[in-house]
């Protein structure tokens, strides 16, 4: 029914006007609203075409045309109350006394002249989320993803000169509707030709008056790390809200709107300021499409991997070889440890996979204690952990920061927010615990706090927010690595000690060539594939498999019923898991379950040897 | 009315009869014209903000009004109702009278009719306690005026702003009909409650816009006091004529001349003049029950207007009954241009608030909804299958292994005993409670299993030993920084009343936080003095806790209390002890590996199937909670009985007592908690027998004489056993006659008598035994021990 170059849609602005003038000439015959939402929906899926949608995260806010369409990857970090906002309404002219139904989706503001009696008007809902950008995305994911997307970033700011004129934003105001109502009447899904040519489509930038920018700056955005930067966003959702929840990733698909705005009737200040801060600054967008994100790795293909057999086949073949190569550099990094790197691997790609009521399964938190305090070695060590995972956040773990930092997020009444913590972090982020960086002294309120809140993380893989009267238990997928001298003071699923091959006095030399050493991007990207992909694989175990793992189980226990508990069975589970999955195999094999059994024994006998030098010992 | 009414929808009156009666004729303003009531004239009728629209006309304006809109009525001829209603003022009158004069609630069981008699009209004896205590408010159970008239009802529901004055009216006519002498402030105002639809916050959508609704939830804020302008008053500044302008709908008309002497814009406002009625703003969140997993909580603005003010504080948890509204917001003053959005909130009619039953008990009502009926249909053929009490174990934290009997325990806690009240007695409550305390080896899934049932029960605590303190376990007085007010802030005991308050690493709690427990794991209440707030809290929780053994290895040579070094004071609260022991045998161990290998991969149904279970599992103990409370029937209690005394025969022979009251009190918890897994009412024997059994188990596990291989509950009762005590006064008694063998010497080193006792004893004697005996001897006033010298006494 809709027969249009669908390029030409993307690369103009057509696509709200489409869905607007659809909605409000047929609102009595809805099903044409969302045919042509869907039509949109498909299309997103079907080709490349969502490379061609400039994305929030790497244009700036002022490269954007309002009322386009623009794509935002993001975290929901709040979700507020839903709103109530008309639907449809009917507009009367001043002049003419003409009636006409409009619809108020997709926008935050009415045309002229509502008709607030009308027996047409229609009461809709739509719930709003506050939307930042992934917490803790390292620099390399940005780059890459923003390069993937300059064609499509070319078409649409070549034919905006970047001449601007300032406005007032009242003026501004009647601009960003005015060209609308012009549009309209004319604009049907028939005859969109009509207006490629149209004056209309020229930008229509929005820039901040000065004053405002001022106020702006002292907005806390509430990002969940400190010194994140990046647009944060008021999504609106006008369907299926029930479906997202709190810390979902996302690529959102939506219609911009900057429209500056002042609305005197909130409750406090406060919370005007945060519900609705200036749109220069916080972007409003009405989403079209959402896509749920499994992960954030640009290299890989964004659709689900079963989709993409041919990337799939081609890497899983790869895997073995590249665990070699990925397995050597790290134990460079690691001073000559190899069994550590092998850890170190397996820590990088796990994953909680599923819940067993309380229990999570599939997470490996891992302790590498005994790192030399010489050097920053540490903080190198998480530099080099951070080109490799496609977010990562390094905690350090100082009396200072333990005392000071808010880890878990709060419910602000005052404001009615969220006020966001370092552990409102997306799934799979690799969580860096410096605890080298511990020093004697006394932990406060907050300190034991955030300690308790650190170590229910690892446990039970799950963060309690703060309400205030109560406390919210919000589910959690990261991945932790505490690095320390002695044993942690937090728990952990498995704990190695490092044993540098390096003579300390070699150490400096040794550390600066991990950074010599000239990894090609190529390489580096191999790893990222790597790391990322071997999350994603399914995984089973066979009958077979699963009956000579028991029996493994009772020799050892026959031998020596101290040696192995449950709680080590537990942990040999898991390693066998990820052990295989690194190797590319997605099944678990004799030859893996024996292999972890081995690498077990190793760490196992390596931890004897230091029981001495642990002071956490229960 | 706004543009949100639903169109008229004009209903056939279901009753014919009431429209061809005599009363219906004329307008309904003539009939009151027509009888005298000097009293509802007598009376100043008080403005509702709560209503919305300003109708502080009287009465009769009402009705002239009424006059007015019906004739713009279509079809008037036939009806008159209210525009944009199907409210016909004399017949919804007319009806609720009629509810009032007739209406009667013989199971009534709510807190407010107590004392009124069921049988007789419920309504008319509170309009009688309305005379006589002069507080004109009548509540009105939305839920009554369903039972009694369905139609009324869904007007009510529908169109509460047109529907509550006309039962204002109807409620002032009868009573001052009935007490026409009575003097009140001002006329009756009708709060109806408990709409039946009753939502939760998550659920209201643009449907129930003006209409009265009624949700739950939390206050989390209340604003100050907002003084809302209800009059303005004008003086003319040249000639000081003054003038009352009403306010409507937010605005006051400035009257822009002077109509004494005609200057304009010579009026100013007056402030102190005005009249203002209070305004407050409440935000309440819904409350965490309500909420599906994984989102934040919603909030809602609440408008309290006049009395309502200040009823609720923070943290009150409230059922408000209220209409919602939807305002447009206007996006800037100077121009057209609306925000598409509306501004939502509710103007309160009615607080209920639900925390506060908590002193009396359960409150049912909050809890009624939670079930179906087909929902208590699934439940009771569960209740009715012969192992239901083991499906429901198996269904306990299926991820953990065996230990079938601690999950048995733990099922019977989740259900608890039947509360029994002997206050009139002097003895109090008896606690219904049961108590586990679980100690066993680390990393036998404790914390596990007390994190399972944390999220099982809705309120559930969870604490660390390690990281509580006696005031994060029971309450703590906080200055509120905005207010300076003192507030009381209760913590994990209090907050788990009615609920199960799970603690781990109990053994690493400080003393003095477990001195708390002593008061909470018996009576049941929590003491409070401080900072001139003295208190009782109830704290009807059970306990339930993990230890670990001192020597971070269980030792199987010594008791449960050597081993855990709890006091046995807080032990004996435990009504069962179960260690959490590696068993260390084959079969075990592969069942243990098949059961966790299965854990790592299982397929996506099988996960499924759990999660029900889990749900079935929450509302299961939730019903059995609310509905079912067991008694002992009279072969039970012969059975308790002869439990009882062949507990403490056992021990008899062996001259140890093996059984206290307090384990008859917690076999008969326990007996009364299994009835509840059947949905009994009655006590039965096979109850009797299942506490008996588990009761020995728990025993044998924990109270077992390591010593002599004998259960012996004495070393829970006073921490050693009787053979520990009686070897203890053999050593004294050999240590005393050493002294006296030694003749007349008043002073002797300490190392030196230890030396000689060893050399005379065959068995060998420990510091710590000589110590004791040292002891023993100097309570008997034989002697005296100062430093490494041992003086003799007399």
């Amino acid at each position: 029914m809709i027969h249009i170059n669908i390029t030409d849609l993307w690369l103009s602005n057509y696509v709200p006007i489409l869905i607007y003038s659809t909605a409000s000439q047929n609102n009595s015959n809805s099903g044409w609203e969302t045919k042509a939402v869907e039509f949109f929906q498909d299309q997103l899926k079907e080709r490349d075409t969502h490379t061609l949608v400039p994305s929030l995260n790497d244009v700036p806010l002022h490269y954007l045309k309002p009322n386009s369409l623009v794509k935002f990857r993001c975290l929901i970090q709040d979700m507020f109350d839903p709103e109530f906002y008309m639907g449809v309404y009917e507009t009367v002219d001043p002049s003419t006394k003409t009636k006409m139904l409009r619809c108020g989706k997709y926008k935050d503001v009415t045309e002229c002249g509502v008709d607030f009696n009308s027996r047409n008007t229609v009461t809709a809902e739509r719930q709003t989320f506050y939307c930042v950008p992934i917490p803790g995305e390292n620099p390399w994911v940005k780059e890459i993803s923003s390069s993937c997307l300059t064609e499509a970033r070319v078409v649409p700011s070549t034919s905006y000169a970047p001449s601007r004129q300032k406005r007032s934003y009242e003026e501004d105001d009647d601009m960003d509707t005015q060209p609308q109502k012009q549009r309209e009447p004319h604009a049907g899904p028939h005859s969109p030709s009509e207006h490629h040519g149209n004056g209309d489509c020229k930008r229509q930038e929005t820039e901040a008056p000065s004053s405002q920018t001022a106020s702006a700056s002292h907005l806390d955005l509430n990002f969940p790390l400190p010194g994140e930067k990046g647009p944060s966003c008021l999504v609106k959702v006008y369907e299926d809200w029930d479906r997202f929840k709190l810390n979902d990733t996302l690529e959102v698909y939506g219609i911009l709107s900057v429209n500056l705005q002042f609305i005197l009737s909130m409750e406090t200040a406060e919370e005007q300021r945060v519900h609705s801060p200036p749109a220069s600054l916080v972007p409003r967008l009405h989403m079209l499409h959402a896509k749920p994100l499994p992960h954030n790795n640009p290299l890989l293909p964004s659709a689900a991997l079963e989709d993409n057999s041919a990337f799939l086949s081609s890497t899983l073949s790869e895997m073995a070889s590249v665990r070699e190569e990925i397995l050597s550099y790290f134990t460079h990094v690691l001073l000559g440890d190899a069994l550590a790197a092998e850890y170190l691997i397996l820590h990088l790609i796990s994953n909680v996979y599923s819940r067993r009521d309380v229990l999570p399964l599939g997470k490996f938190t891992l302790n590498l204690s005994g790192c030399p305090t010489v050097a920053s070695y540490t903080e190198r060590f998480y530099q080099i952990i951070q080109q490799l995972v496609p977010s990562s956040h390094y905690l350090a773990m100082s009396l200072q920061n333990m005392n000071q930092m808010r880890l878990v997020p709060k419910k602000d009444y005052v404001a009615n927010r969220l006020v966001s913590g370092a552990l409102q972090l997306a799934r799979n982020t690799s969580l860096f615990l410096d605890e080298t960086q511990l020093e004697q002294g006394q932990l406060d309120t907050t300190g034991v706090r955030n300690v308790t809140a650190l170590g229910n993380l690892i446990s039970w893989q799950k963060v309690d927010y703060d309400f205030n009267y109560h406390q919210m238990e919000f589910p959690c997928n990261i991945n932790v690595l505490i690095a320390s001298e002695g044993r942690s003071l937090l728990p952990s699923d498995c704990q190695i000690h490092l044993q540098p091959q390096v003579a300390p006095s070699h150490l400096e030399e040794s550390l600066s060539s991990i950074h010599m050493h000239p990894q090609a991007s190529s390489q580096l990207n191999k790893f990222r594939i790597y790391l990322s992909m071997a999350r994603l694989l399914d995984y089973s175990i066979s009958d077979e498999v699963t009956k000579s793992v028991e029996d493994d189980f009772v020799d050892m226990r026959k031998d020596d019923p101290q040696s192995i508990s449950a709680e080590d069975l537990h942990r040999m589970l898991v390693v066998a898991r990820l052990l295989s999955l690194s190797l590319g195999q997605t099944s678990l094999s004799r030859d893996s379950w024996l292999r972890a059994k081995h690498i077990e024994m190793l760490r196992r006998s390596r931890m004897e040897q230091h029981k001495c030098v642990n002071g956490n010992e229960p | 009315m706004s543009c949100f009414d639903q169109p008229p929808i004009l209903h056939v009156q279901p009753n014919e009869v009431d429209m061809s009666s005599p009363l219906m004729y004329g307008t309904p303003s003539s009939r009151v014209e027509g009888t005298p009531r000097s009293g509802v004239r007598g009376t100043p009728a008080r403005q509702r903000p709560d209503l919305g629209s300003v109708r502080k006309a009287p009465q009769v304006d009402l009705h002239s009004d009424t006059d007015g809109a019906v004739a713009s009525e279509p079809n008037a001829g036939q009806r008159l109702v209210i525009w944009g209603t199907d409210v016909n003022v004399g017949t919804c009158k007319e009806k609720f009278q009629r509810f009032l004069q007739r209406f009667t609630d013989p199971n009534s069981t709510e807190d407010e009719n107590a004392g009124l008699d069921l049988n007789e009209p419920l309504y008319m004896q509170k309009l009688e306690e309305i005379s006589v205590v002069g507080d004109p408010v009548l509540n009105v159970n939305c839920r009554h005026v369903q039972s009694f008239d369905a139609e009324l009802y869904r007007q009510l529901i529908c169109y509460p702003q047109e529907v509550i004055p006309t039962f204002d009216m109807a409620v002032n006519e009868l009573f001052f009909e009935r007490f026409p002498d009575s003097i009140l402030e001002y006329q009756i105002q009708v709060r109806p409650y408990n709409a039946l639809k009753t939502r939760n916050m998550r659920s209201l959508n643009p449907e129930d816009i003006d209409q009265l609704i009624t949700i739950s939830g939390m206050v989390i804020r209340t604003s100050q006091l907002i003084p809302e302008m209800q009059e303005g008053f004008f003086q003319c500044q040249v000639c000081a004529y003054s003038t009352r302008v009403e306010v409507d709908r937010g605005r006051i008309a400035e009257p822009a001349v002077c109509r004494n002497c005609n200057n304009t814009h010579s009026l100013a406002l007056v402030h102190n003049r005005s009249v203002f009625s209070d305004k407050q703003m409440i935000k309440v969140q819904e409350s965490p029950e309500d909420m599906p997993a994984g989102q934040t909580p919603h909030t809602t603005v609440v408008y309290a207007h006049n009395d309502l003010v200040d009823k609720v504080q923070p943290g009150d948890r409230v059922n408000i009954t209220g209409i919602y509204r939807a305002v447009p917001m206007r996006v800037n003053p100077r121009q057209n241009n609306v925000k598409s959005v509306y501004k939502t909130h509710i103007d309160a009619i009615h607080f209920r608030k639900t925390d506060e039953k908590r002193l009396h008990g359960l409150d049912e009502e909050a809890e009624q909804k939670l079930f179906t009926e087909d929902r208590v249909q699934t439940l009771k053929e569960l209740a009715a299958k012969p192992d239901v009490y083991e499906r429901l174990s198996s269904a306990l934290a299926p991820s953990i292994y065996e230990h079938e009997d601690i999950k048995k325990g733990i099922l019977l806690q989740l259900f608890g005993g039947t509360r029994k009240d002997f206050s009139q007695t002097g003895r109090g409550n008896f606690r219904a409670e049961v108590n586990i305390l679980l100690c066993g080896d680390p990393g036998t899934s404790k914390s596990q299993l007390l994190q399972y049932v944390y999220n099982l029960v809705p309120r559930g605590q969870y604490t660390s030993g390690k990281g509580s303190s006696a005031v994060g376990l029971t309450a703590y007085v906080m200055k509120d920084p905005e207010t300076r007010q003192l507030v009381l802030q209760t913590g994990a005991l209090v907050l788990s009343d009615n609920g199960i308050c799970c603690i781990d690493e109990f053994d690493k709690m400080s003393d003095n936080t477990r001195s708390v427990l002593h008061e909470v794991m018996e009576q049941q209440t929590l003491s409070i003095a401080k900072a001139g707030i003295i208190c009782q809290l109830n704290a009807r929780t059970a306990v339930l806790a993990a230890a670990n053994p001192v020597e971070s290895q269980w030792n199987p040579k010594k008791t449960t209390i050597e081993n855990i070094q709890l006091p046995h004071t807080l032990l004996s609260r435990f009504d069962l002890i179960f260690l959490m022991l590696d068993p260390q045998d084959e079969a075990y161990d592969r069942r243990l590996a098949h059961h966790l290998v299965s854990l790592y991969y299982q397929s996506e149904e099988q996960m499924e199937e759990e999660f029900l279970d889990m749900a079935v599992l929450k509302d299961y103990i939730a019903y059995a909670r609310t509905y079912i409370s067991p008694r002992l029937s009279e072969e039970a209690s012969q059975a308790l009985i002869e439990a009882y005394v062949d507990m403490r025969k056992i021990g008899s022979g062996r001259g140890m007592v093996s059984a206290y009251p307090r384990q008859l009190e917690s076999l008969i918890r326990l007996a009364e908690a299994h009835a509840k897994v059947r949905f009994s009412e009655k006590v039965e024997s096979i109850d009797v027998e299942e506490a008996k059994r588990l009761h020995r188990e728990a025993l044998k596990q924990s109270a077992t004489d390591p010593r002599t291989g004998f259960v012996d509950i004495s070393i829970l009762t006073t921490g050693m056993s009787a053979t520990a005590r009686k070897r203890k006064e053999e050593v004294a008694q050999a240590l005393k006659k050493l002294i006296q063998a030694k003749g007349k010497t008043p002073a002797m080193k300490y190392q030196q008598l230890l030396d000689d006792l060893r050399g005379q004893s065959e068995t060998a004697i420990t510091k710590e035994l000589f110590d004791e005996a040292l002891r023993a001897l100097a309570d008997e006033d034989y002697l005296t021990v100062t430093g490494k010298t041992v003086r003799l006494l007399a």
